[in-house]
């Protein structure tokens, strides 16, 4: 208890009692938001499924899963799942790496672009990686390599989709690690791979652990790279689900293979919790800028060339088509896509396309704010050292990641319409779903931040006699503004992109820019298939700006506070 | 404890905070559609459209404003409407076809009207008779459509009929849309299946399937990407001559192409085509019953059929209604399309996806 060795004369079990309810305060909206915003939704509609007349149905679950095509599915989705984050980190380790401590030109711009694939909707990803490695593809025209309906290209999307959850979640800690250490230890006759297997490595296996995590989180779950890259004969269980939901209206079926993701998700959280416990560590932080600096020798050189080229060809490539497809219209190339989406004469909407934009930016303001209310809080009261029933908690704010954005969707519909929560058809619903996936990564920017503060700053903040409140705004709020900043910038993100949960609420007068791409890929002709190539490539590029606005931000605050 | 409780203070505030927020919007919104009984809410799926001027003149005639909510794909929106029946997003329900109708029926997602010029509808779309808690609104036929450049350059005849997909010549040259997920890739497989039969159509299958057909998710990609016909297709490189797709889909590529062709590049395989029908309904809780019926009797007028066409491409299923230019040029008609009864759909159509399934694509 931290704050129990605060309180130097003060008995222990008044301490003890402090602390704990200043926890259980700070805790308490976090828990009310997704009791009623989470639980409640998702708990309904598989009560929905797996309640007859009343009557719990229980064998429905054994039945289910004795399918042997669900058996399938199952072994697909994890495997594929597995495949792809080893794939991930694997290559993008050394992009966080390079990222944390070299120094070179152009590494904001690129650190904001290797970003932007992480918010792209599904939809949108499908088509670009389909253009790259397709039928007709450019790889196809160079090489005659073609990857589609092969688990290769979901596994290289997978990893266009993720490299930037490693580059930050990863390189954002490595590059605050204090290198003297390492330096230390190899003065003390370590070699160099035995310094880092012992000083680095294990100050970043939170941070490895929480990345890998996400990745796997996200391919276990997903969709639209499935659906469109896979075809029909690969499915995951989100595809699963949202088939038996949307398509066959198999309620108990879908609400037992959401009770079976919920586990696998459960099973896997509770083991990263375990993990990351055991590896914690206080960690000297320092002011990445003193950290960085430009490569030195053939060894580093290589490394940041083979890191770039990689980044071209994964990431800026596939990007680079998208924005190819918008500008080719019927008559060369030209912005006739775009002059387009001001009409609303198309009839895909009610309103011009590109009014979406706007529609995007308000709601993903809204869900951040509320993210970061919400995640903040929650990571406040987990940094305090946890007893078991703080620990759940962590692991349950991970849970709306890991469960069906088609569950969530379709638990709002049918649960938030009645008073006092008819939210049906407000604006609300939608940032409110977005915010629910915002969250985890706000509390995951910044508890290994928060969780390394050193404690005894704050103790000595308390000696000085400073209130916890006080002593929290005075030490750890300035050492963590950096990841608060880096946690808003993801949550404004993922609620730019989130497809899953906002297609079935958002109302169709207002679209969201992933919601709209979707519904002018869905209808024929060249007119709305160019309006979607670059209604994304806009959604592309106001994530680009916003991400690149979110770097300067940071160096400008950040400079001279530590 | 000061500082416990302000923090406590701080974390109640910001719940009410949010409770309140969720509150005001909600009181905002309930405003729009349930007092106001001069507003009318159609829910359908993303394919409705309507020229502004004719809905414009409804609204003048009837006094009504129309709020349209399309709600993703046909079979999603039918579904969400089934979910959400207690407390409706909307009046009236339009886009359940008869691949769907029963499951709407079976879950009482709609009440009795008999429409205002219900008499003036070709009998053959009628069903319900008894009850009147549909209404048929358009119906449309799912065809293969043929790349007419491919077969003129190697000299062979498009196909014509199911049987003919099976032949040599037509090696590798289908896409279709799975069935489970997709419309058009249903209602292929019920045409199949009402053509050769419950024991049937497996074999069918089989045999498509040794000639090579190919099966993705969904239309949008069969049409768009595939099919070496259509303007999406030929940028994408598709290399796949024959695709399931509508009868009306020659019209739609001649419509959005700048500048438009004198003749469609793609024709229609006539011998290929199950007939849909599309329904419309007074939702079971509407809370504008009246505009509702209104919106109904709208759906079937004249001015609204004949609109129909060019916006959703479609066919009129009121007597007498002129197609459009464009429609007659470019179109087919089809005579004989294959069909079946809701019923008979609604008994089937699951365990026949379950085996479509396993015998297509695993």
């Amino acid at each position: 208890m931290d704050l129990a060795r605060t309180e130097v004369k003060a008995p222990a079990r008044k301490g003890f009692t402090r602390g704990s309810a200043a926890r259980l305060g700070l805790m308490a909206v976090p828990v009310a938001f997704f009791a009623v915003f989470f639980a409640y939704p998702v708990a309904a509609i598989v009560a929905r499924g797996l309640k007859v007349d009343g009557e719990w149905q229980f064998g429905r679950i054994a039945e289910v899963i004795g399918q042997s095509d669900v058996r399938h599915v199952l072994w697909f989705t994890t495997w594929q799942a597995l495949a792809s984050t080893a794939l991930t980190l694997l290559i993008a380790l050394p992009g966080a790496y390079v990222f944390a401590r070299f120094e070179f030109r152009g590494k904001q711009v690129l650190r904001a672009a290797v970003t932007v694939p992480f918010v792209l909707p599904t939809v949108v990803v499908g088509t670009a990686f389909l253009a790259l490695v397709g039928r007709g593809g450019l790889f196809d025209e160079m090489w005659g390599l073609r990857l589609d309906t092969t688990v290769w290209a979901i596994l290289l999307a997978h990893v266009f989709f993720n490299y930037a959850v490693v580059v930050r979640t990863v390189g954002g800690l490595w590059s605050q690690l204090d290198p003297r250490q390492e330096e230390a230890a190899r003065m003390l006759g370590a070699s160099r791979w035995r310094a880092w297997r012992t000083v680095t490595l294990p100050a970043l296996g939170p941070a490895v652990a929480a990345a890998a995590l996400m990745v796997f989180l996200f391919t276990f779950t997903s969709f639209g790279v499935v659906q469109i890259l896979g075809g029909p004969a690969y499915s995951t269980l989100e595809v699963e689900i949202y088939r038996q939901t949307a398509q066959l209206l198999d309620l108990s079926t879908a609400a037992v293979l959401t009770i079976v993701q919920f586990v696998a998700v459960g099973l896997i959280l509770a083991v990263h919790a375990w993990t990351v416990r055991r590896r914690e560590t206080v960690l000297q932080l320092v002011d990445a800028s003193t950290v960085a600096r430009r490569p030195r020798g053939v060894g580093q050189w290589a490394l940041l060339g083979g890191v770039m080229l990689t980044i071209a060809v994964l990431i800026l490539l596939p990007l680079g088509v998208l924005i190819e497809r918008s500008l080719s219209g019927p008559d060369g190339y030209g912005f006739t896509y775009y002059q387009e989406l001001t009409s609303a004469e198309g009839g895909a909407f009610l309103v011009p396309p590109i009014d979406a934009v706007w529609n995007s930016l308000q709601y993903a303001l809204a869900a951040t704010a509320i993210a970061l209310v919400i995640g903040g809080l929650a990571a406040a009261a987990l940094t305090r050292k946890a007893g078991r029933l703080v620990r759940g908690f962590d692991a349950l704010l991970m849970l709306p990641l890991g469960v069906s954005a088609v569950t969530v969707g379709f638990g709002f519909l049918i649960t938030l319409d009645e008073p006092p929560l008819d939210l049906r058809s407000t604006w609300i619903l939608v940032p409110l779903a977005q915010a629910l996936v915002g969250v985890p990564f706000v509390v995951r920017t910044m508890l290994p931040v928060l969780r390394a503060v050193d404690g005894r700053l704050r103790e000595a903040a308390a000696v000085l006699g400073a209130s916890p409140l006080r002593a929290w705004r005075e030490v750890d709020l300035p050492m963590v503004r950096r990841a608060l900043l880096i946690a808003a910038g993801f949550a404004f993100a993922v609620s730019l992109g989130e497809f899953g949960a906002t297609v079935f609420i958002a109302r169709p007068d207002n679209p969201t820019l992933p919601v709209a791409v979707a519904r002018l890929l869905g209808r024929a002709g060249e007119l709305n298939y160019g309006q979607a190539m670059a209604l994304s490539t806009i959604l592309m590029v106001v994530c680009a700006v916003s991400l690149l606005l979110l770097e300067r931000l940071r160096t400008d605050r950040t400079t001279g506070e530590f | 404890m000061s500082t416990t409780k302000k923090v406590t203070v701080t974390a109640v505030a910001v719940t009410l905070g949010i409770v309140a927020l969720s509150a005001c919007g909600s009181s905002d919104g309930s405003g729009d559609n349930a007092a106001d009984s001069k507003n009318v809410t159609l829910v359908s799926h993303d394919s409705f459209a309507v020229s502004k001027d004719v809905l414009k003149e409804f609204e003048k005639r009837s006094g009504y404003k129309v709020s349209v909510l399309k709600d993703g794909d046909a079979g999603a929106a039918v579904n969400k409407a089934i979910l959400s029946k207690d407390n409706p997003q909307g009046d009236v329900f339009f886009g359940v076809d008869n691949t769907l109708l029963s499951r709407a029926l079976d879950n009482d997602l709609f009440q009795s009207y008999e429409a205002k010029g219900s008499d003036q509808i070709a009998s053959q779309f009628r069903v319900d008779q008894d009850k009147h808690r549909v209404t048929p609104v358009d119906s449309g036929d799912i065809c293969v459509n043929y790349d007419k450049k491919y077969f003129a350059d190697k000299k062979l005849a498009p196909p014509k009929s199911f049987d003919d997909l099976v032949k040599p010549a037509y090696k590798n040259l289908l896409v279709t849309e799975n069935a489970s997920t997709s419309s058009p890739g249903l209602g292929f497989l019920l045409g199949t299946a009402a053509q050769y039969g419950d024991d049937g159509w497996q074999g069918y299958w089989k045999k498509l399937k040794a000639n090579g057909v190919k099966v993705v998710d969904g239309w949008e990609q069969a049409y768009s990407e595939e099919f070496s016909g259509s303007t999406g297709g030929k940028k994408a490189k598709g290399d796949r001559p024959l695709v399931v797709s509508y009868a009306s889909s020659p019209p739609v590529e001649v419509l959005y192409a700048k500048p438009q062709p004198k003749e469609a590049p793609t024709g229609v395989a006539t011998g290929t085509c199950f007939r849909q029908v599309e329904y419309a309904g007074l939702l079971g809780n509407a809370k504008n019953e009246k505009g509702g019926k209104a919106l109904l009797d709208f759906l079937i007028s004249t001015e609204f059929q004949q609109d129909m066409p060019l916006n959703m491409f479609v066919n009129p299923v009121r007597e007498g209604v002129e197609l459009p230019e464009l429609f007659v040029k470019h179109g087919v008609k089809v005579d004989e399309p294959e069909t079946m009864a809701p019923k008979k759909i609604a008994d089937n159509r699951d365990q026949w996806v379950k085996s479509w399934t396993s015998l297509v694509l695993k």
